[in-house]
């Protein structure tokens, strides 16, 4: 019974080694950013445990620093974080049945540990429920260490990994070849790509998520009889 | 002025407490046992390639276009990892490529 634990995070760690070097490298510059802000490294290391979001946690740092308006905070956190539905829509299928680790499946899904979960070809006779487990606690584990490291060590190390973040583009750039490779139409692809370029030239790259989201599900309910007759999917 | 450490408290709490509604409400609006609507599966169908191409313009937000190199490292590193994975087809591969080719471009040539 073990062997299946061990097999599901064999199979898992390899995907999720691009994301050990992005949330290591992230994970730290805001570690290091709660730091210099005059944070014990307790913050990060709780924040990185019960929020687990990386964007909203570097804001998160502004807001600590500011004046306690909760109803702003809970605002800033819905919409910075409203995509997560998105996710939960996609993955209501996948998730069935998966017992009571479906709970953390659902608290630790984030960007990253969703786009590998969906489109990660599972080996044969690997749990599917446990892999996604796993991808989820390795991120997890990824940010918190690399968090709480920056908020010990802070200023301290200097090397240098300009353009290191870029591991993050690289890999979205990728999860998109590969989910459109997979597809034979690319409707829905190309909504989101122009959706989302369209609303950052037109609303700014600080609020233009909400309107893109929008964007995307009136396209896709609009033209949803032309998509689903053509097989606009999988 | 600064917070005290109990409103420091509930202004994480408040962080949290907001992710996990984004992440939890589709769950909870459509369980498992229960027939989920026509339409909402739709969607988990349709949306993902969307989702993947909006997360790809994201990583591109604050990249400007108008001034400093203009986007031209962003631009040869995302081409250099499409074309790296449409030939190798390796995810790792492509993803290490295409990073350490903007590494150097940013640090090396612009």
């Amino acid at each position: 019974m073990k062997n299946k634990y061990i097999k599901a995070l064999k199979a898992a760690f390899p995907h999720t080694l691009p994301i050990l070097t992005a949330f290591w490298f992230l994970g730290f510059g805001y570690g290091v950013l709660m730091n210099i802000s005059g944070f014990s490294f307790i913050y990060p290391l709780i924040m990185s445990i019960v929020i687990f979001g990386g964007s909203l946690e570097y804001v998160a740092v502004n807001m600590l620093l500011s004046r306690f308006a909760p109803l702003q905070t809970l605002l800033m956190t819905l919409i910075i974080q409203a995509r997560h539905i998105f996710y939960g829509l996609s993955m209501l299928n996948k998730y069935k049945g998966k017992g009571l680790k479906k709970l953390y499946l659902i608290y630790g899904m984030c960007d990253e540990s969703f786009s590998i979960n969906y489109t990660a070809k599972i080996p044969e006779g690997v749990d599917e429920g446990w892999f996604m487990f796993f991808v989820n606690l390795l991120n997890q584990i990824y940010w918190v260490t690399g968090s709480t490291m920056g908020g010990i060590l802070g200023g301290f190390l200097t090397i240098n990994t300009k353009g290191l973040d870029f591991v993050m583009t690289s890999m979205f750039i990728v999860i998109f070849l590969e989910q459109w490779l997979k597809e034979k139409k690319h409707y829905t692809a190309v909504i989101g790509l122009f959706a989302s370029a369209a609303c950052l030239a037109l609303f700014g790259a600080e609020s233009f998520m909400i309107p893109t989201m929008i964007s995307i599900l009136v396209l896709l309910t609009v033209f949803r009889r032309p998509i689903e007759k053509r097989g606009g999917f999988a | 002025m600064r917070m005290t450490v109990f409103q420091q408290i509930i202004t994480i709490a408040i962080c949290s407490l907001g992710t996990m509604a984004t992440r939890f409400i589709p769950f909870i609006v459509f369980p498992a046992d229960k027939e989920t609507p026509k339409y909402i599966l739709y969607l988990g169908k349709a949306l993902p390639a969307a989702i993947f191409g909006m997360l790809v313009v994201y990583c591109f937000k604050n990249v400007s276009f108008t001034s400093g190199s203009f986007g031209v490292p962003e631009i040869i590193a995302a081409l250099f990892t499409v074309v790296l994975h449409l030939w190798k087809r390796r995810m790792l591969l492509s993803i290490a490529g295409g990073t350490i080719c903007y590494m150097l471009l940013v640090q090396l040539v612009f």
